[in-house]
């Protein structure tokens, strides 16, 4: 009993303790490998080979492609990464093992095409597989409305964007908004309403947290660059009718007989420089305003992220 | 010192599916083994010989109670050194050898390289597989198996062998040979414990026997003294086949074989008997007293063990 | 003691062998000379890649499948036929049967994958027609594949302390599953929140992190591999062993055998 009771005590202290040294190693063996599982991305980038490595079980193989994808750009954007090369096969791969996946493709319409640092800059890339999704799922409006949105918010594109949404619009069971997207491509394209309302429909139809936030932070940008472009009218027409820059933000507010001082949307007051400009008081909040920025800004700053 | 002392070692297991019911193998058990002397470990099937064994050689562990062995205690390392195991119906790493098997044995018990060699060779010889050594276990018949079991158990010279059921599966011939072993190791000063349910082994061989029975101790003692109620009868053999007429009014129990009459007298008529065969020049054979069998002597205690447990129910 | 466990490790050795397992080897031999010939007559310029690819894979999964169906019958099938007892009536503790078996497969898969790595380079260079510098990578790559072995064995081990061979089997082949895609585990579980992350996290350290182990693809590629990673790996595959065969251990020591 003696004998079986030390060996016993020795194997549970050796079980604690090995197991808090392999843990110790594994996270250790993490930091040095954050893209590790990206290896076979890197060699084995055709959709078709790792297809058929799936023996069958695609749709798990997605599910996992999908996490690495996300976690992926997650990590990267996380610090403002100058490229995203792993985004766009990453993608595609999941697209290849199950088509079905409609998140991927509203991942990369939001993802795929915008300019580093919010997205891999592969506007070409992300038509495709907007397209792919459209073939291998033609019923679902979603994806139209998803290629719309590319060749509106990237490519500028009006033309084409019109036509995604209009055929979007025919599918049956289609969200009303695609028809009134499409009319408003026509003729009202640069207004801030149109913007408005792709990037709310944007929001309301995602599940992703990433792909939400990113709708509310250009919402909110677009709120900031309409704000601005009113108050700088209004300090031109002070401007015109007075003869000199208003002195503050007050004075505007009293000349143009403003209940309060116009805020941005976090609740700070937009600010008057001396030589009549209004700007942001913090322009870091707002990522994607392209007005109201102090001179020389840079929205983000440069860091080294990991190649590639 | 005796060589075995099991005080009050204990085995309930838990069975059912959710392992909550109890189901006792071994009750209590008090029980010494003397050093040297052949010691029979008997009951039925399922009696909880194979339970004792296990628990004493520390492949299973007691509920509660403990044991000495050798004047150590039974889960002392040191023991094992000292002590042989034949198994019920062994059976043996058959890609060995008979040889490999027992040199890897000799190794795992300590036996020195320069005696291993020859105790090997010096063991084969003794259970008759010297002529086998280099064939594969798995070619070997169930006798053959038994042999090695008992070359096993004897290989590193324990002063104490267990063996269980060592006579199961054997033909007469592999019985009498395992008796013979069996006999030769009490010459060589081993102790020899071992269970069996087959009692004329049992007769033949033991110095004392312990009955177990549903877990239970039913009865311990020497040969002699549980056999000797002497009930005061002899048994009389005479050739031939008939019977004279004062015997037969004797009423004595009398059976008639073609050539022999067998009679069951009471010591006192024993005079008389013999008076009516010389008178009737009828030819002795032998004169016998009967004893209790170890047979009855099990059957009735297993009996009132039965009978026992029904009142308690 | 130390030689007791050596004794049974030889023996275990021993049985593998008469057991016939390393006739696998001529599957491996005609499997890899098939494709370096096939390869070789197409040439198609990633022959090299074809070769290694494809011997270290398969003396990667021919070793796993091995590990497995020996390692589980380990104990169970010493257990169900009882050859065990006579064993354990002998001054050996129950520690040194686990250890010593442990030894015993993990040297017999080593061998095992030295046969394989001499396949590997000779079709290496019946494709190449020489060697080159980075192909010693092969051997880093070779050297994980064995750290591999050295923890399915422990985990083999573990499981046929206690359970019957078949679920061992299950269990033993779910975990070298499951423990491919650890580092995808890991990134599930970070994105998951409250009780479930926390269960997430703690299965995804328990389980046994394959994913750092496979250097394959790399090594195909010419990459050189970090000398910080050899070592970490080293350390991780001796640790997670010993947790495993503590814990076989700890179970064998404490179970009755019935």
């Amino acid at each position: 009993m003696n004998q079986r009771q030390k060996s016993s005590t020795i194997a549970a202290a050796c079980l604690v303790l090995s197991l808090a040294a392999s843990s110790f190693v594994l996270h250790h063996v993490d930091q040095l490998r954050p893209q590790a599982t990206l290896d076979e991305v890197l060699f084995l980038s055709s959709p078709k080979v790792i297809k058929r490595a799936s023996l069958g079980y695609d749709g798990l193989m997605a599910c996992i492609y999908w996490t690495r994808a996300v976690q992926y750009f997650g990590n990267r954007h996380h610090y403002y990464a100058a490229s995203y090369n792993l985004l766009a096969p990453l993608l595609e791969i999941t697209a290849h093992l199950d088509p079905h996946l409609v998140v991927a493709y509203e991942f990369g319409s939001s993802f795929l095409a915008p300019q580093p640092p919010f997205g891999a800059g592969q506007p070409k890339s992300a038509i495709d597989l907007m397209n792919y999704g459209i073939e291998n799922n033609p019923d679902n409006w979603r994806l139209y409305y998803d290629l719309g949105f590319v060749y509106f918010t990237e490519l500028k594109d009006y033309k084409n964007a019109a036509e995604a949404f209009a055929r979007g619009s025919r599918v049956p069971n289609a969200h009303p908004f695609l028809k009134v997207l499409a009319a408003q491509m026509a003729s009202h394209a640069g207004d801030y309403e149109t913007a408005r309302s792709l990037w709310m429909a944007s929001y309301q139809n995602t599940q992703d947290k990433l792909i939400r936030q990113n709708a509310v932070d250009h919402l909110r940008a677009l709120r900031v660059d309409e704000d601005v472009e009113h108050l700088q009218a209004a300090v031109t027409r002070f401007g015109e009718r007075t003869g000199h820059l208003p002195a503050s933000m007050e004075e505007l507010a009293t000349a143009e007989r403003w209940a309060r001082i116009p805020v941005d949307p976090d609740g700070h007051p937009y600010k008057l420089t001396p030589e009549g400009r209004i700007e942001i008081r913090e322009p870091h909040d707002f990522q994607f305003a392209t007005k109201g920025l102090p001179p020389g800004f840079k929205a983000w700053p440069t860091f080294d992220a990991p190649q590639p | 010192m005796p060589a075995i002392e099991i005080l009050g070692l204990e085995k309930t297991y838990m069975v059912g599916f959710w392992r909550k019911r109890p189901k006792c193998a071994l009750s209590p058990l008090h029980l010494t083994v003397e050093d040297g002397e052949i010691f029979g470990f008997l009951g039925p099937n399922g009696a909880g010989k194979t339970t004792t064994l296990k628990l004493l050689m520390g492949l299973v562990f007691p509920t509660s109670g403990t044991a000495r062995i050798l004047g150590h205690e039974w889960t002392d390392p040191s023991v094992k050194a000292q002590i042989g195991f034949l198994p019920e119906q062994p059976y043996f790493y058959d890609y060995l050898t008979a040889h490999e098997l027992l040199e890897y044995y000799g190794q795992l018990s300590g036996v020195p390289a320069k005696q291993r060699k020859q105790r090997v060779e010096q063991v084969l010889q003794q259970v008759g597989l010297r002529d086998v050594k280099g064939v594969q276990l798995r070619k070997f018949s169930k006798g053959m198996l038994q042999r090695v079991g008992i070359g096993q158990a004897i290989l590193h010279n324990p002063k104490l062998v267990f063996f269980d059921e060592p006579m199961s599966g054997l033909d007469p011939m592999g019985r009498r040979e395992v008796r013979d072993l069996m006999e030769q190791l009490k010459h060589e000063g081993k102790t020899v414990f071992f269970s069996t349910h087959i009692l004329s082994d049992a007769e033949a061989l033991c110095d004392r026997v312990a009955i177990i029975h549903r877990g239970e101790l039913r009865g311990v003692g020497a040969i002699e003294d549980l056999t000797s109620s002497v009930q005061g009868k002899v048994e009389v053999i005479w050739q031939g086949s008939q019977v004279p007429a004062s015997i037969k009014a004797l009423g004595a129990e009398i059976r008639v074989t073609p050539d022999r009459v067998r009679a069951i007298i009471d010591e006192s008529q024993q005079d008389a008997v013999i008076d009516a065969l010389r008178r009737e020049r009828q030819r002795l054979v032998a004169i016998t007293p009967v004893r209790t069998s170890l047979e009855a002597y099990f059957v009735e205690k297993l009996r009132h063990a039965e009978t026992s447990v029904g009142s308690k129910a | 003691m130390n030689t007791r466990v050596a004794y049974i490790a030889s023996n275990t050795f021993r049985e593998a062998v008469r057991d016939r397992v390393l006739y696998n080897l001529i599957a491996f031999a005609l499997l890899l000379s098939g494709a370096a010939i096939l390869v070789g007559q197409i040439s198609i310029e990633i022959e090299k890649l074809v070769v290694i690819n494809l011997g270290l894979t398969a003396v990667s999964l021919f070793g796993v499948v091995i590990a497995i169906f020996i390692g589980i019958g380990l104990v169970s099938k010493e257990i169900e036929k009882r050859t065990l007892y006579t064993v354990l009536s002998r001054p050996v503790r129950r520690w040194e049967f686990i250890v010593g078996k442990f030894f015993g497969l993990a040297g017999t898969l080593v061998v095992n994958a030295f046969f394989m790595a001499i396949g590997v380079f000779a079709a290496l260079f019946y494709v190449s027609h020489k060697f080159v510098r980075a192909d010693a990578l092969i051997l880093v790559a070779l050297y994980f594949i064995i750290l591999e072995f050295v923890i399915i064995c422990s985990l083999a081990l573990l499981f046929s302390s206690f359970s019957s061979p078949l679920l061992s089997a299950v269990f033993a082949f779910s975990l070298f599953v499951i423990g491919s895609f650890a580092e995808d585990l890991r990134n599930f579980a970070g994105m998951a929140h409250g009780f479930t992350r926390w269960l997430a996290t703690g299965a995804a350290y328990l389980v046994p992190n394959f994913s750092a182990f496979n250097v394959i693809t790399s090594v195909a590629h010419e990459q050189p591999v970090a000398g910080q990673l050899i070592l970490n790996n080293t350390l991780y595959a001796v640790f997670y062993a010993i947790m495993a065969l503590s814990g076989a251990v700890l179970i064998f020591e404490n179970r009755d055998l019935k």
